[in-house]
């Protein structure tokens, strides 16, 4: 079996909302060919098993897994797609090296939400149609009660959530990948107009176009590709009953559990300490705090704390989606975790650019699936 | 279901059941609208259908060209930059006849689904080899008739009726 698995190359496309100059699987091309390059792979002779993460009704397409091995040199390969968010994806890849079956394994992720013409109505058609979906309701409204139940029970305030929007958006300022780069001032963010109350619609990221493909490998090939592996020191995943009716609301039970599974594995016992950055989700501003908390880095209802004192600043004790996060860059939907992964790999690689974190060693990336969802993943990465 | 069992329990039901509301149960209808980029590949191969012209793209490496046109080759994962045209004839791969349509009608003349691989390449490329083929309809031609290795040709629709589409070609028929 083979223990340690690496990241081993990185690459990504689009990163735009709109990208009618290309197809979903030129896209995916452009962020292979980088990515194999940056491993110094060819995927024909020396990648064995590849992983793709896609949703149909994101597609457009039935069985989209059809559609995916020509553009990641993939065909008449082991193959198979996966849905989820992205770091299950990577869960699958990592899962797949420590079979000892393969030692390089692609894995890819994307987004083309600017081809989805009724993203809202295609989203609600996650809720269950016989329950909730008769209600036609706009499926923001789950996180506005989710928002409103966490302000209650945690004691976090609005100004807290509006100032992850303000900060995120303010790193996002120096990644070239970020679409929604902007110096905001709180009131701004809180006079925008209103979502699904309390989440106003600055509070709410927006869908981008990108593609993210990475290649990943057992630790004894990693050394042959890459003198910087990523190690992917743990990772974990957890989903609760999707049930509107019965869900924790404050709390992420689910993420509580990955973030458990993960740890474990990578020997963290005190995140705050021993981890030196986080990129986690801010799909929604109140979900960077309610998230901080479910993975254990601070206690509940101290994360709003930590992000009015600047801990959670680019210059802070516990810097959070320096980034820019989801709400700064954009969100990729499947393919958000595998983005937050790629930017948590950059900085431990030393390659993030004008947002690069100076000695940084452990990183922590978790993503959610989205409303109306109760999973997510959880991964710590090393350099 | 053995003959030993004589008697089955439960109630049976009936269409009307469902219409009287006996039998509930929830309806919904999907909303789906997408508009898909057809980028660099398909979106040449569009504007060439609107020219009344089938394109391909060649990939130097393995002196194959493909139809219809890609940016990458999916056999040597090299970019394939050269775009040539095929010829609108071409030769029946396989073919079916269809007796249900795409709503699900069931009709008496067959629609006639057919790959067709097309006739060599153009001067730019005549050494190569035209891999797969086009996947088109068949027309003016007796269904009992069709056969594999049968001779067809693109029927366009008139130029000014084209507009950058798959049905550009109207369908095949047999030369």
């Amino acid at each position: 079996m083979n223990e340690r698995v690496a990241i081993a190359g990185l690459g990504w496309a689009g990163f735009r909302p709109k990208t009618p100059d290309v197809s979903y699987k030129e896209m995916i091309y452009e962020a292979a060919v980088r990515a194999y390059n940056d491993a110094g792979v060819d995927p024909r002779k020396d990648i064995e098993s590849f992983v793709t993460v896609a949703e149909d009704f994101h597609e457009g397409t039935s069985i989209f897994d059809e559609y995916t091995p020509d553009q990641l040199g993939a065909a008449m390969k082991s193959m198979h797609t996966i849905t989820g968010d992205g770091l299950h994806g990577l869960a699958t890849a990592v899962m797949l090296i420590r079979t000892g079956q393969f030692d390089i394994v692609a894995l890819e992720g994307h987004s083309k939400a600017s081809n989805i013409l009724t993203l809202d109505t295609i989203t609600a058609y996650a809720q269950d149609p016989v329950l909730n979906r008769p209600l036609r309701l706009n499926t923001h409204f789950v996180a506005g009660m989710e928002m409103n139940r966490y302000l209650h029970e945690s004691g976090a305030d609005e100004d807290a959530c509006a100032g992850v929007v303000v900060k995120n958006r303010r790193n996002a300022l120096k990644n070239p990948l970020a679409s929604f780069a902007a110096s905001l001032s709180l009131d701004e963010v809180l006079a925008s107009p209103p979502l699904a109350l309390p989440i106003g619609t600055a509070e709410s990221a927006k869908p981008v176009d990108g593609a993210v493909v990475m290649v990943l490998a057992s630790e004894k090939v990693a050394a042959t590709l890459t003198d910087k592996p990523i190690w992917i020191a743990g990772i974990g995943w957890c989903s609760d009953s999707p049930s509107l009716e019965s869900r924790a609301w404050a709390r992420l039970p689910y993420i509580e559990k990955a973030a458990r599974m993960a740890y474990r594995q990578a020997g963290i016992t005190n995140p705050y300490r021993e981890i030196h950055f986080a990129e986690i989700d801010d799909t929604y501003a109140y979900k960077e705090l309610q998230s901080l908390e479910a993975l254990g880095v601070c206690g509940f209802g101290q994360a709003g704390a930590l992000l009015k004192d600047g801990a959670l600043d680019p210059d802070g004790e516990f810097p959070v989606n320096v980034s820019g996060g989801s709400l700064g860059v954009g969100h990729l939907l499947d393919a958000t975790g595998l983005h937050r992964a790629l930017e948590t790999a950059l900085q431990l690689r030393g390659e993030a650019g004008a947002h690069q974190l100076e000695d940084v060693h452990v990183g922590l990336v978790q993503s959610w699936r989205g409303v109306p969802t109760t999973s997510g993943a959880v991964a710590v990465l090393m350099n | 279901m053995t003959s030993r069992i004589k008697h089955f329990p439960g109630t049976s039901l009936h269409e009307s059941d469902f219409d009287e509301g006996k039998v509930l149960f929830v309806h919904d209808e999907l909303k789906a609208n997408y508009a898909w980029d057809a980028g660099i590949g398909i979106g040449s191969y569009l504007a060439g259908l609107k020219r009344g012209v089938i394109l391909g793209s060649y990939c130097a490496h393995c002196r194959k060209t493909v139809v219809p046109p890609r940016v990458v080759c999916e056999w040597c994962f090299h970019p394939m930059s050269e775009y040539v045209p095929v010829k609108d004839t071409g030769t029946v791969n396989t073919f079916s006849l269809c007796y249900v349509t795409w709503d699900v009608q069931r009709i008496t003349e067959p629609e006639i689904p057919a790959v067709i691989m097309l006739d060599g390449a153009s001067a730019l490329s005549e050494s190569s080899v035209v891999m797969g083929g086009i996947l088109h309809k068949l027309g003016e031609v007796d269904p009992q008739k069709v056969h594999i290795g049968m001779h067809v040709q693109a029927v366009w629709k008139p130029e000014s009726e084209r507009e950058g589409a798959i049905t550009d070609i109207l369908y095949f028929k047999p030369i």
